[in-house]
């Protein structure tokens, strides 16, 4: 307990520690915002794909098409997040030149969520009133009108739930990909708390990383709720 | 302006549904139709495949010269432009203000902001809903929804208004206005109505030629005071005197529709024809609204047989204040 104590006056006192953090704010922040970023439109582009094909859809697609979609998707949902993530790595050196630091962990971050969104987001538009969608056909939209000026903007509250969900859900993934090699918060707690049996440093790392869902939950909802203008 | 030949209309799930069973009929240009019939007739689906939401199974539909079941999708769509649609359930957009809902079909259209928002306020203004053009759905009332959905409507100057069972929801006030607007805007601009409802009120209101949907059967077609007056089929009966008066039965001979139009009430007048004149007429149906306690609406009286009786009878209404007596049919033999 002593040692804990000390630990902790170690943190705050030493200007390394500090950096260290801050560092770790950073780049978890990033990469989770760039990540969420791709993702969350890989993940639209799907959900949209999935309702508007579906066989009662506006625009339905050819049932193998859908098909397989869907057991793609569903793939890549069920593998666990740090195998997945040591499947795509590879990727990450094609596409940044390196399989460590915090630019390495994008790619797999946004493979492993982008299903997960497209589900998320699918479900969103699906509760779309559908007396709503029939107005808009009877008027004469297109299908691609449809999705554009109907489904998405009618949606728009349920999305940015839907992306502040996502969000969390990345910054989650992000701090375990810390442990192998991913950079950011997690790698804060691996590398200078567990690593080195400093629990003062994993308790701070992770109270940021608490701090940084809090942050991200309360602004999500905010808007959530100001877009909505069936709550007026 | 619309031609339904032979539509059929069969939902295959579990167990095949017939909602729509070989419908042929023919509306005029700038008529005001009436399609009744209980729920579940295929009322619904029926307007549904005048603009091809639904894809009759078989039978054409041709709107405004244009055969639309021999469309593709694309030419389809323009077509759809010409025909405008209201709900039971308004379905205005929740997250556009009214004036952008007013606007959607400008927008899809591909028209200028500029000129879409100033026809968008015309039509609020027709509507009367000038001041609510920044309101959100959501802030406004039944009534007010359905105006709203109205002037989304006209926005694309379409040639045919379908109404499934636009009034439905509302209060009887609220009703009465829509009905109002509606025979408005088809008196100033021509366009041909269509209106879906299961309450004969509505149609007596507003339609002229009305047709009568049974099991997904066309029973019925006509002008709205003879299938009113005089209903040749069973189900017509039923919808028109929905208390169950079975016609046929009734001693009387002669059957007078007495209109009220705010003079005292139906059931002292008829009171007071035993009293004063000591005739005993039957109550065939009835259709009055009693507002501050003047009666307006229709009734459907049955005279005696005698004819004297019933000639007195008739005299005696007929010199009643806010009342209008016309013979509605001839029950002898
Ligand atoms: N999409 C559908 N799939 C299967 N059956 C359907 C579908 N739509 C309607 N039906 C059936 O078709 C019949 C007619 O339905 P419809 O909605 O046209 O009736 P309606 O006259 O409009 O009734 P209501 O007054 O209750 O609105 C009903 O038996 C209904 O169950
Ligand atoms: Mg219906």
């Amino acid at each position: 307990m002593d040692k804990f104590f000390s630990q902790m006056t170690e943190i705050f006192a030493t200007p390394k520690y500090l950096g260290e953090f801050l560092d770790g704010i950073w780049e978890t922040a990033y990469s989770t915002v760039v990540s969420t970023a791709v993702a969350f439109l890989l993940g639209l582009v799907l959900a949209v794909l999935l309702v508007v094909g579906d066989k009662d859809g506006v625009r339905p697609l050819p049932t193998p098409i859908m098909k397989t979609l869907n057991i793609v998707i569903n793939i890549l949902r069920s593998v666990p997040f740090l195998i997945l993530m040591l499947f795509v790595l590879p990727l990450s050196k094609l596409l940044v030149g390196t399989r460590i630091g915090t630019v390495a962990s994008i790619p797999p971050l946004i493979v492993a969520a982008a299903p997960f969104i497209a589900r998320l987001v699918e479900t969103s538009l699906r509760e779309t009133d559908r007396g709503v969608i029939e107005a808009a056909q009877a008027m004469g939209c297109s299908p691609f009108q449809i999705v554009w000026k109907v489904m998405l903007p009618e949606c728009r509250p349920a999305l940015i739930s839907c992306f502040t969900t996502a969000f969390i859900t990345i910054l989650g993934y992000g701090a375990m990909a810390g442990a192998i090699g991913g950079g950011g918060l997690g790698k804060t707690a691996i590398n200078y708390g567990y690593n080195k049996y400093n629990y003062a440093v994993m308790l701070v790392a992770t109270v940021l990383i608490v701090i940084l869902v809090q942050i991200a939950q309360s602004i999500g909802g905010y808007l959530a709720k100001r877009a909505d203008k069936r709550l007026r | 302006m619309i031609k339904l030949e032979h539509v059929s209309k069969t939902f295959s799930g579990q167990s095949e549904v017939h909602a729509v069973r070989d419908v042929s009929l023919e509306v005029a240009p700038g008529e005001i139709f009436g399609i009744i019939g209980y729920s579940g007739a295929g009322k619904s689906t029926l307007v549904r495949c005048i603009n091809l939401l639904e894809r009759p199974t078989e039978g054409t539909v041709t709107v405004d010269g244009v055969e639309l079941t021999a469309l593709a999708p694309r030419q389809l769509r323009a077509q759809r432009k010409k025909i405008a649609m209201i709900f039971q359930q308004f379905n205005l957009l929740m997250q556009r203000t009214c004036l952008d809902n007013v606007c959607f079909p400008l927008e899809i259209a591909g028209a200028k902001k500029e000129a879409a928002r100033r026809r968008g306020m015309e039509l609020l203004e027709l509507v009367e809903l000038g001041d609510k053009a920044g309101a959100y759905p959501v802030q406004l009332s039944g009534g007010q929804k359905q105006r709203v959905a109205i002037a989304r409507a006209l926005a694309s100057d379409p040639k045919v208004l379908l109404c499934d069972e636009a009034t439905s929801a509302l209060d009887p006030q609220s009703t009465r206005a829509i009905l109002r607007l509606i025979q408005k805007i088809n008196r100033e601009t021509g366009i041909t109505v269509v209106i879906i409802t299961h309450e004969m009120a509505v149609v007596e209101e507003i339609c002229q030629r009305v047709a009568i949907l049974d099991s997904g059967s066309l029973v019925e077609t006509g002008r709205v005071e003879d299938i009113f007056s005089n209903p040749q089929t069973d189900a017509g009966r039923r919808l028109v005197y929905p208390d169950g008066v079975a016609l046929e039965e009734l001693p009387a001979a002669n059957v007078v529709r007495v209109a009220f139009d705010g003079g005292s009430a139906y059931q002292p007048l008829v009171a007071s024809l035993a009293i004063d004149c000591g005739v005993k007429v039957n109550i065939l149906g009835a259709d009055t609204r009693n507002i501050d306690g003047k009666a307006f609406g229709t009734m459907l009286l049955g005279l005696p047989q005698d004819p004297a009786e019933a000639a007195r009878a008739l005299a005696y209404l007929r010199g009643q204040p806010n009342v209008t007596v016309e013979e509605a049919r001839d029950y002898h033999g």
